[in-house]
């Protein structure tokens, strides 16, 4: 699997993309491949505040429960919906279209202690 | 001893595989201070005829052949000869958790049957597979309310189930839920709905109420409902008299019903075991304690069923779990479900409609009171005699009355609470009616 | 290759709401003997429903053909064994279901006068008494309906005795191996969670324990013999380690099949635990329930027990309610009294010394299945195994095949799967509990089967991955299950396609 350079990536397998003073966050494919089949994601409310570090929500596949780590800080401005219809977009493409939460960033330096995906490539690569 | 299938020689054989002499060898690693040598100090074992016998013995020391008025709770209905039947077969009563799918449909199926009629009866949208009873129903269903809201003050009325808010509060004590309660109108013997709207407030998770309330009286669900909602607080309805389901308008303006199955074909058998039910709206799933059965297919595209939504389950969520309830009363639900389909749409309802013109006519011979609509239990005054001395007088006639009040409601101490099914006779009814009569003044 | 009977049959059943139609009735009351009162009239026409829409209506006859049809697609313990781990899946005696259904038994109501109910409450004394003598514990009760709820129960005994010595304290520890119920029911009594690692014998690690008990810890839960079926040998130690730092011991007493008759918990510091009746007392698991929970006791928890409890004053059994510290009740009435009964039948029926022998067996036959499945799998814990064992799935798992798949093949086999990947720290577990009810030659088909399937994994490991093959429904599509829920019959939905 090819990670996207232009995001990126933490060890519980989290990913970020910026736009603008927005972070997108999602999980990566190699987290979809562990799980399996998704069946349901537990996503925050629009407005509430993650934290780097801690849990916003989890994931589901039929026998197992996966904490989400929020990779920044801030408040979350966008939820994606269409996950709540189609969970399986989180195996198809967790990198695009089963992004999860869009968070106005309130300490957008948090990135810099985030892996590139070349870095996260090495780590994962390395975990299997 | 019969129930072990293996011969002496089998065990020798067995032991020999094993690399061992003895039996005793087996449990040769366990430490010393430990290793109990001592015999159990019980009695040796007996055979069947003795055991039939033991229990033949016990049977005959309760009560045999009485009439019984005996409510509150716990309701003596005809339990149809196929309730048996059904559930003595032995792939039933045999049977484990349907975890495996392909080896478990019979069992699958009838629990998704189940979950169906509940719906049916309750008007919600999605029931779970049952719980231990309607007492522990309820403060899971307080629980769940507050996950969803995330608010921990519960307002109980005074006339749910006394046993059921103990229940409630145990749970509830250790900073989990902060439970208040809410009184009842001295008149009707509804619940007080001013009285909760003092006590309301935006920090309330849940308001509790029973229909038919304990005094066996319909509450108005709906005023109930719109305070509950225009505070954000999620209305539960407990019921405890399953067959009054079948003439009484379905709670559906509640968010969370929880109930006790008993008198659907389950033996009262001196307080269990019974099967409660949550049953709840769509959007709620989640929160729900419990297992859950669901439609779906196999690989060759047949309709199938299977256990689905584990993860809220305890074996998954482990301390996150919705609830730590790992049984379903599986086999007490299928009597209910064998039930349900014996009587069904048009059996119910004139089953209940029995009910009704039974506790009727006795409330006619009778001072009731209150003066709410009751369904097939209501509260009698016994003109200031004590409750014990007017059922003395019913047990020497064979008959139990009904439960005095006075234990749970100090106000009411010269009230009792009787209850009559399509089971009560009138002959019986009748010498209830002599019993309550004032007593003559002698000369 | 196959000697076992199968169960399933290829017709097809249809929904009771599917054959149901308007006027089909399977009753009749008798005509009633006081006047009719209308609904409406009495209730209020708001309160009176219209008809249960979707209700079934259907026949007598169609009635018992359905559940008999859905039966036989049932695996059962009356059809052979059921090697589920801690599950304790043995016999269950047919004169307890007669007993439990005497008149006087069935239908005594909680509330009728205690002077006529004196059988029902020696019953439940008796059993008090006899699961005390069991266990060598003080005193028993028999309200909690199962085990989680006894777990409750228990915890929430600790609590209160903490609370009362001034400091209830913040948290409970559980081994990583234990049954998820322990820290969901942790978590209702109020207490977080602490996991304690096992050790690489599979038990408790003393050391760490040492370290990890402080004035926060109220409680440590165990279940002995563990998940492993391997008796916690320093278990004293255990205790003692507790005991020192003001903090008890609870006993999940899901494994007491391998201790009944052989080792008492009360006497190897345990403070409180829990029995299942539908494990190690033989009460039918009935598809999923009802079960009971007695949680037993040392003196000191016994003030708080859940009130009412059974006392005996002047020659008769009466409730006793005067019980200011109790915790209160867990549940309405007394207990599962329908399941006491068939305990207390089943422990009349072995007596003392039958007991013993019962656990003798089932530990002679978890030990005869590991030799014999020991050439074909993996054995992660070498530790003498009490009445259940775990193997994994390593040397399987080689071929891509895993536990699950192989618990599949054993179905066409004519066997119900094992336990599958539980306890989590053996990675891709086989837990098996033959229980004495097992002979020898169910015993041997058993190996024999678990043997071939191991063969056939070398052989053709994609028979197995697909497996099963021989049943009426094939693996079942859980994901859509979940993803797309249908918990109930909706009126318009097409009826089942035939399955053949």
């Amino acid at each position: 699997m090819k990670y996207p350079e232009n995001l990126r990536y933490t060890k519980e397998h989290e990913w970020v993309r910026v736009e603008g003073d927005l972070g997108v966050i999602g999980i990566t494919d190699h987290a979809q491949h562990e799980l399996g089949d998704i069946v349901y994601v537990d996503l925050p409310k629009v407005g509430a505040s993650v934290e780097l570090g801690k849990s916003l929500g989890s994931v589901e596949s039929v026998k197992a429960v996966s904490d989400i780590y929020s990779p920044v800080s801030g408040e979350v401005v966008e939820v994606n919906e269409t996950l709540g219809q189609s969970p399986e977009k989180l195996n198809q493409d967790p990198h695009g279209a089963a992004w999860l939460v869009k968070v106005r960033m309130s300490a957008p330096d948090q990135l810099k202690t985030l892996l590139s995906a070349a870095d996260y490539q090495t780590y994962v690569g390395a975990e299997s | 001893m019969r129930y072990l299938p293996k011969s002496d020689s089998e065990r020798r054989e067995m032991l020999a595989v094993c690399g061992l002499q003895s039996a005793e060898e087996l449990f040769a690693h366990l430490p010393e201070d430990v290793r109990f040598e001592a015999p159990l100090a019980l009695p040796p074992g007996i055979s069947e005829f003795e055991i039939v016998d033991y229990f033949h013995a016990r049977s005959a020391e309760n009560a045999n052949g009485y009439a019984s008025f005996l409510g509150a709770g716990v309701y003596a209905h005809y339990r149809p000869v196929m309730v048996d039947t059904v559930v003595s077969r032995g792939e039933f009563l045999t049977s484990y958790t349907p975890y495996q799918a392909e080896i478990s449909q019979g069992t699958l199926t009838t629990i998704f049957e189940f979950q169906t009629m509940i719906c049916q009866l309750t008007g919600m949208d999605v029931a779970n597979a049952s719980m231990y009873d309607g007492s522990t129903a309820v403060p899971e269903a307080a629980l769940m309310a507050a996950r969803i809201t995330g608010r921990h003050r519960v307002l109980a009325s005074r006339v749910v189930h006394p046993e059921y808010r103990e229940v409630l509060r145990t749970y509830g004590r250790h900073g989990q839920l902060s439970i208040e309660e809410f009184g009842y109108l001295p008149d009707s013997g509804t619940l007080d709905l001013e009285d909760l709207e003092r006590k309301i407030d935006n920090a309330t998770g849940a308001v509790i109420v029973q229909s038919p309330n304990f005094f066996g009286i319909v509450e108005d669900i709906r005023s109930v409902a719109e305070l509950a909602h225009k505070h954000g607080a999620l209305l539960i309805v407990i019921f405890t008299e399953a067959v009054s389901l079948g003439i009484l308008q379905p709670p559906v303006d509640a968010d969370i019903v929880a109930g006790e199955l008993q008198s659907f074909a389950i033996a009262p058998s001196y307080g269990g075991p019974y099967a409660g039910i949550i049953a709840t709206k769509e959007r709620f799933i989640r929160q729900m304690p419990g297992r859950l059965v669901g439609e779906t297919t196999d690989s060759r595209g047949n309709r199938a069923f299977c256990l689905t939504l584990a993860t809220r389950e305890q074996h998954i969520r482990r301390e996150k779990a919705t609830s730590n309830i790992c049984t379903n009363q599986a086999l007490i639900a299928l009597m209910a479900t064998v039930f349900m389909s014996v009587y069904g749409k048009q059996g119910l309802r004139e089953l209940a409609e029995q009910n009704l013109a039974k506790a009727h006519y006795l409330s006619s011979l009778l001072k009731p009171r209150f003066t709410g609509p009751f369904f097939n239990e209501f509260v009698a005054s016994t003109n200031g005699r004590a409750p014990e001395e007017i059922n003395q007088l019913l047990l020497k006639k064979k008959i139990i009355g009904g439960v005095a009040l006075g234990k749970w409601y100090p106000e009411l101490e010269h009230c009792v609470l009787l209850c009559a099914t399509e089971m009560t006779r009138r002959e019986h009814m009748d010498e209830v009616g002599r019993a309550f009569e004032p007593v003559p003044q002698a000369a | 290759m196959i000697a076992k009977v199968r169960s399933h049959i290829t017709q097809n059943e249809l929904l009771l709401f599917e054959q149901s139609s308007p006027g089909k009735k399977g009753y009749q009351l008798p005509p009633l003997d006081v006047p009719p009162v209308d609904a409406a009239t009495v209730l209020g026409a708001a309160n009176v429903r219209s008809e249960i829409d979707g209700f079934p209506e259907v026949s007598e006859v169609e009635t018992i053909r359905h559940f008999t049809r859905l039966s036989t697609w049932n695996y059962a313990i009356d059809l052979g064994l059921y090697p589920l781990g801690s599950c304790t899946m043995k016999y269950n005696p047919r004169v307890n279901e007669l007993v439990a259904r005497l008149d006087g038994l069935a239908w005594a109501h909680p509330y009728q006068p205690e002077a006529l109910a004196q059988g029902a409450m020696n019953i439940m004394a008796r059993l008090e008494a006899a699961l005390a003598e069991i266990t060598g514990m003080d005193a028993v009760t028999l309200q909690p309906a199962a085990g989680a709820h006894g777990e409750l129960t228990g915890i929430l005994l600790i609590r209160a005795l903490l609370e009362k010595r001034g400091n209830p304290r913040k948290k409970v520890l559980i081994p990583d191996s234990a049954h998820g119920t322990n820290p969901a029911t942790a978590a209702i009594a109020g207490y977080s969670v602490e996991n304690i690692r096992s050790n690489d014998c599979g038990s408790v690690d003393l050391a760490q324990l040492e370290r990890i008990v402080d004035q926060d810890v109220a409680a440590l839960m165990v279940t002995n013999p563990n998940t492993l079926g391997v008796f916690e040998a320093n278990i004293k130690s255990i205790a003692d380690i507790l005991h020192k730092k003001g903090a008890l011991l609870y006993m999940d007493g899901a494994n007491m099949n391998a201790l009944v008759g052989i080792a008492q918990p009360g006497r190897f510091g345990v403070d409180v635990m829990h029995l299942n009746l539908h494990k190690t007392f033989s009460t039918p698991h009935g598809g999923g329930g009802p079960g009971g929970g007695p949680v037993a006791v040392k003196k000191i928890l016994e003030p708080f027990l859940p009130l009412p409890r059974l006392k005996h004053l002047r020659n008769r059994w009466t409730f006793d309610y005067k019980r200011p510290r109790s915790i209160g009740r867990v549940r309405a009435f007394y207990g599962n009294f329908g399941v006491i009964v068939r305990a207390l039948a089943y422990i009349l029926a072995h007596g003392g010394n039958g007991l013993r022998n019962a656990t003798v067996d089932a530990v002679l036959n978890a030990n005869y299945i590991r030799k014999k499945l020991e050439p074909h799998y993996d054995l992660p814990f070498k530790a003498p195994n009490m009445h259940e064992v775990v193997f994994s799935d390593d040397r399987q798992a080689k071929h891509g095949v895993r536990t699950g798949d192989i618990a599949k093949r054993l179905i066409d086999y004519g066997f119900h799967p094992y336990t599958v990947s539980f306890p989590l720290i053996v990675r891709g577990a086989l837990m098996i509990e033959p229980t004495e009810t097992e002979g020898k030659r169910e015993l041997d088909l058993f190996a024999d089967a678990m043997a071939s399937i191991a063969q056939e994994v070398e052989t053709d490991p994609e028979l197995v991955r697909s497996a099963p093959h021989s049943t009426r429904i094939s693996r079942v599509d859980e994901v859509t299950a979940a993803r797309r829920p249908v918990l109930k019959w909706k009126p318009g939905t097409p009826s089942a396609k035939p399955a053949d």
